[in-house]
């Protein structure tokens, strides 16, 4: 393991992944391997979730692309270095702020939606300029292998590598030192990961879960309103970090919402669930009984169906959920409990008494009440009237906030996370004179004078005095004649007035 | 005369061609169409608030910055006032509650802000605790929503594995050894100038001041004199004497700092008075890596000097070592400083100076590897302390349009989908 990674440290310090040239040639290849291999790929991941092409296609590789594509658009601009406001101080100085690459970035992947949740990542740590080790979740096999496979004959093989194996592989590639770790998987994890990148002090990005919690108002239309929420939570079997996790709604609202959820059950996967090729299983045995323990004693309003030998669980709501029971302690699966509360008040309250979740999703007609729901919670990220929607725009940062993780991505936040963003100020060695204002010995004409340049605001008693002083200075010039004096006390003499023309314009 | 004839019929004449069959020529007006949504969508926005007039507006997108919760932020005993209070601006500014840990080594400062600062701000939502490092031990046990650590590399880790455990999100300003490397084509009294003054400012406990210089045996040459005028120009002949001069803040620091005097050859300096905590500026030669003083980081008014022999061995030097918070390099040709520049990796940088990069607001404050992680000063403190919550707000209509991503799905659909993802920005807003 330790060679592996020096291997590709040794890479990155050849120089060859910082040159513009060579991040839009691996985004191209990447961009073609997603094209030219697309088959296997869906192939992958099909055998792993029983995911449709479609599904696969439109949920996964879609973003890849996109993504990609926004990369190789964008990233001339994204590299080129940020000139920034400059003081009178640093007036004559190139001051900027310039983009650079960490070094060797660590991806840690996830099973729920194995492609594009470490390949998206692996995008903005080329397009950063690093050096990449992708671990691809071990749950979703098919996916690691074909990732493994197909990255080496596509991008450069030194400089980004896959490394599969289990939680003892893993465990080891984290003592190992990285410039950036990037995981996305579950609290629980997020926190060894966090731990072992603090003894070589690494920042991490992680992108955890949570409960995310899917508020229906009175005011709504539930028909639009339950078809958005039946997408979101039954795709890939809800097996989705955003998807609404269960349901706030006042107690009335509950019979309509499960008879409306039901009959765009059947709308979406017919009578027959099982046949559906849109609607997949889940990803292991583990997770199946895991899921279906959470069902023991619930009002299932309907669904609740199973099937061990295929995994499969049926599209479920549960009604009257008691918040402590195990199902409203858990994530991630077919299931939507429906929590009744009084009020939007007892909503938010709710909402706040526990973990910040990943995404909060709220529905209504009602705009003041959308904005009232955001500014009393807190959450990674919101989609108010859909779900789900808020990770599709990628000019919007995706990642979560407290025990729902840290750090973001997606679009340029991709890039800025895998960057050093270095601040940079260029002066010249001309041009000491100016410099024996901040030398010793001091005086307090010269903290005036310091306090005159560098604060905004100065005393306009004072203003006199200092007009006094610079006038003094012009005159000891003219006494003295003496050129190279002349030239010094000149850009002095500039810098006070081109202040003194500045200041006077702002009032 | 029918007016619509003429129009049908070329309509009709075209279809009949065969021209709008083809997949390519139906993509082709698909994006044709979404370019139209894409540039026109405040011309559609107003056109559609002027004839329907309820709000059929088309999704906002924005990210909230909001408060992360509680804060927790450690000072250190360097700059106790700055290092406590430009942090605490940003806490407060984000909008957060503060938990605020002076450090207890810089005794006085820490009295007047646990007793006079609370004061002046809202007691419910700000408090000073104070305690050595045991107390740090475990108010780090508690949960934060965001930790704000300046000091050591050594308890930055202790810092952030404290943070993990609770998935606390933190910045951490640490420190490390900053390299100045003077090229030979330099003024040497313009030099020596800025080198003193930066490194010996504070009395050298400065997290980005100049750490030792690189340079050629030539320019050493040079150098040193122009280093021995500076000081006694700044500091007199007996810079003991100076009130310009600082002290070492403590006995274990100035016991440290005495035994890396022993290091290499004293050029420059080398007095030490222990009474005073006092210790002279000074200039050591001929170290060797493997010595005390260029292994940790000095925080002292002691600069050594290493030769090398050319950019590239200053380069590689500098590259074998952890990751600097700053880098400066002198130098009258600007492809040196470039190059510098572009094959290091620093905090900051700044070149023919010291630390001015510092006070520019508007440049992001903060290290990179073991020098620490996150940014601060000016906008990027408020950046820090804030959660970058993504907000989509979408309209409970256009209903029909959402229908395209629904089950059951068939093949048609899918390149119809492609179609107008390709549309990016727009697609999102439709889908």
């Amino acid at each position: 393991m330790e060679r592996e990674v020096q291997r590709v440290r040794q890479a990155f310090l050849s120089g060859r992944s910082r040159s513009l040239r060579f991040r839009l040639q691996q985004l191209e290849a990447l961009r073609r391997m997603v094209q030219e291999r697309e088959k296997d790929i869906l192939a992958a991941i099909a055998a792993d979730l029983c995911k449709s092409e479609f599904n696969a296609y439109s949920q996964e590789v879609i973003t890849v692309l996109g993504e990609i594509d926004f990369m190789l658009e964008n990233l001339p601009e994204w590299v080129t270095a940020k000139p920034v406001k400059k003081n009178l101080l640093t007036m004559l100085d190139e001051a900027y702020i310039q983009p650079q690459p960490l070094g060797v970035v660590l991806i840690i992947g996830a099973w729920n939606y194995p492609f594009v949740l470490t390949i998206q990542p692996l995008i903005g740590a080329i397009a950063a300029g690093n050096a990449v080790i992708i671990k691809p979740s071990e749950l979703s096999e098919n996916t690691a292998k074909i990732v493994a496979k197909l990255l080496p004959q596509y991008l450069d093989q030194d400089l980004y590598i896959v490394i599969n194996g289990g939680v003892e592989e893993t465990t080891e590639l984290l003592k190992q030192r990285f410039d950036h770790v990037f995981y996305t998987g579950n609290t629980a994890v997020g926190k060894i990961v966090m731990e072992a990148a603090a003894k070589h002090l690494t920042p991490v990005t992680l992108e955890l879960g949570g409960k995310s919690p899917c508020y229906v108002d009175k005011d709504c239309d539930l028909d639009i309103v339950c078809r958005r929420i039946t997408w979101g939570k039954y795709m890939n079997c809800g097996q989705t970090c955003i998807a609404p996790d269960y349901i706030l709604c006042e107690a009335s609202l509950q019979s309509q919402i499960v008879w409306k959820i039901k009959e765009t059950v059947k709308e979406f996967y017919g009578e027959n669930i099982k046949e559906s090729p849109d609607y997949e299983r889940i990803i292991n045995l583990r997770h199946f009984k895991r899921i279906l323990s959470l069902l023991e004693g619930q009002k299932i309003a309907f669904g609740g169906e199973t099937d061990e030998a295929t995994r499969y669980i049926a599209p479920t709501v549960l009604t009257d959920v008691d918040p402590k029971t195990k199902v409203m302690q858990e994530e991630i699966g077919p299931i939507l409990p429906i929590v009744p509360v009084k009020n939007v008040d007892e909503a938010i309250d709710f909402i706040n008494e526990r973990e910040k979740p990943l995404a909060l999703y709220v529905f209504s007609h009602n705009h003041k009440l959308i904005k009232r729901m955001i500014d009393e919670t807190s959450s990674g990220g919101v989609t108010g009237n859909d779900v789900i929607m808020h990770f599709m725009l990628n000019s919007l940062p995706f990642g979560g906030v407290g025990s729902s993780g840290m750090g973001a991505y997606h679009g340029k936040h991709s890039f800025d996370t895998f960057s050093h963003q270095r601040p940079c100020l260029l002066k010249s060695l001309k041009r000491e004179g100016a410099n024996k204002l901040r030398y010793p010995p001091n005086s307090q004409s010269k903290v005036d004078w310091g306090k005159f340049f560098l604060l905004k605001r100065f005393n306009k008693e004072k203003f006199g005095l200092l007009l006094l002083t610079f006038l003094g200075i012009v005159a000891a010039v003219l006494v003295k004649k003496h050129q190279a004096v002349l030239r010094r006390k000149a850009l002095l003499i500039f810098l006070v007035v081109h202040r003194l023309r500045w200041s006077s314009k702002q009032r | 005369m029918d007016p619509f004839e003429d129009t049908l019929r070329r309509l009709r004449e075209a279809f009949h061609t065969g021209r709008t069959r083809s997949a390519e020529f139906r993509a082709a007006q698909l994006r044709g169409l979404g370019r139209f949504l894409q540039e026109n969508k405040q011309l559609l926005h107003d056109a559609l608030a002027q004839d329907l007039h309820k709000a059929t507006q088309l999704d906002s997108a924005f990210i909230r910055k909001e408060p992360f919760g509680l804060v927790l932020i450690i000072a250190p005993w360097n700059y106790p006032l700055n290092l406590t209070l430009v942090p605490l601006v940003g806490a407060l500014a984000a909008g957060n509650c503060v938990v605020l840990k002076p450090s207890e080594i810089s005794k006085s400062i820490e009295k007047v802000l646990a007793e006079v600062l609370p004061r002046y701000l809202d007691e419910s939502c700000f408090a000073v605790v104070l305690g050595g490092p045991q107390e740090t031990g475990q108010l780090l046990e508690h949960r934060f929503d965001y930790i704000f650590f300046t000091g050591s590399p050594r308890v930055g880790k202790i810092v952030m594995t404290a943070a993990a455990k609770h998935l606390t999100p933190v910045t951490l300003e640490l420190g490390g050894k900053n390299p100045c490397y003077v090229d030979d084509d330099c003024d040497p009294q313009t030099v020596a100038n800025r080198v003193a003054w930066f490194r010996y400012f504070n009395a050298g406990q400065t997290c980005v001041a100049p750490d030792y210089v690189l340079c050629s045996p030539e320019m050493q040459e040079r150098l040193l004199p122009a280093l021995q005028s500076t000081i006694t120009r700044f500091y007199g002949d007996d810079p003991q004497s100076s009130p310009n001069l600082g002290r070492i803040i403590n006995q274990k620091q100035f016991q440290r700092l005495r035994a890396l005097l022993g290091c290499g050859h004293v050029a420059i300096g080398g007095q030490s008075d222990e009474s005073d905590r006092y210790i002279a500026p000074t200039v050591l030669v001929d170290v060797q890596e493997t010595e005390p003083v260029m292994q940790e980081e000095i925080f002292g008014p002691i600069l050594p000097i290493v030769n090398v022999r050319s950019v590239d061995e200053a380069i590689e030097f500098i590259n074998r070592r952890e990751k600097p918070l700053a880098l400066y390099a002198f130098s009258n040709s600007s492809q040196v400083v470039k190059r510098l520049l572009t094959q290091t990796s620093s905090g900051g940088f700044c070149g023919n100076d010291g630390f001015m990069h510092m006070t520019l607001a508007s440049l992001p404050f903060g290290g990179v590897g073991a020098s620490g992680m996150g940014q601060y000063h000016g906008k990027f403190s408020f950046d820090t302390f804030s959660h970058h919550r993504a907000c989509l707000l979408r309209r409970p209509g256009m209903e029909k349009l959402n229908d395209l991503r629904y089950p059951p799905h068939s093949p048609r659909r899918l390149r119809v989908l492609l179609v107008a993802m390709e549309a990016r920005g727009c697609s999102c807003t439709l889908l």
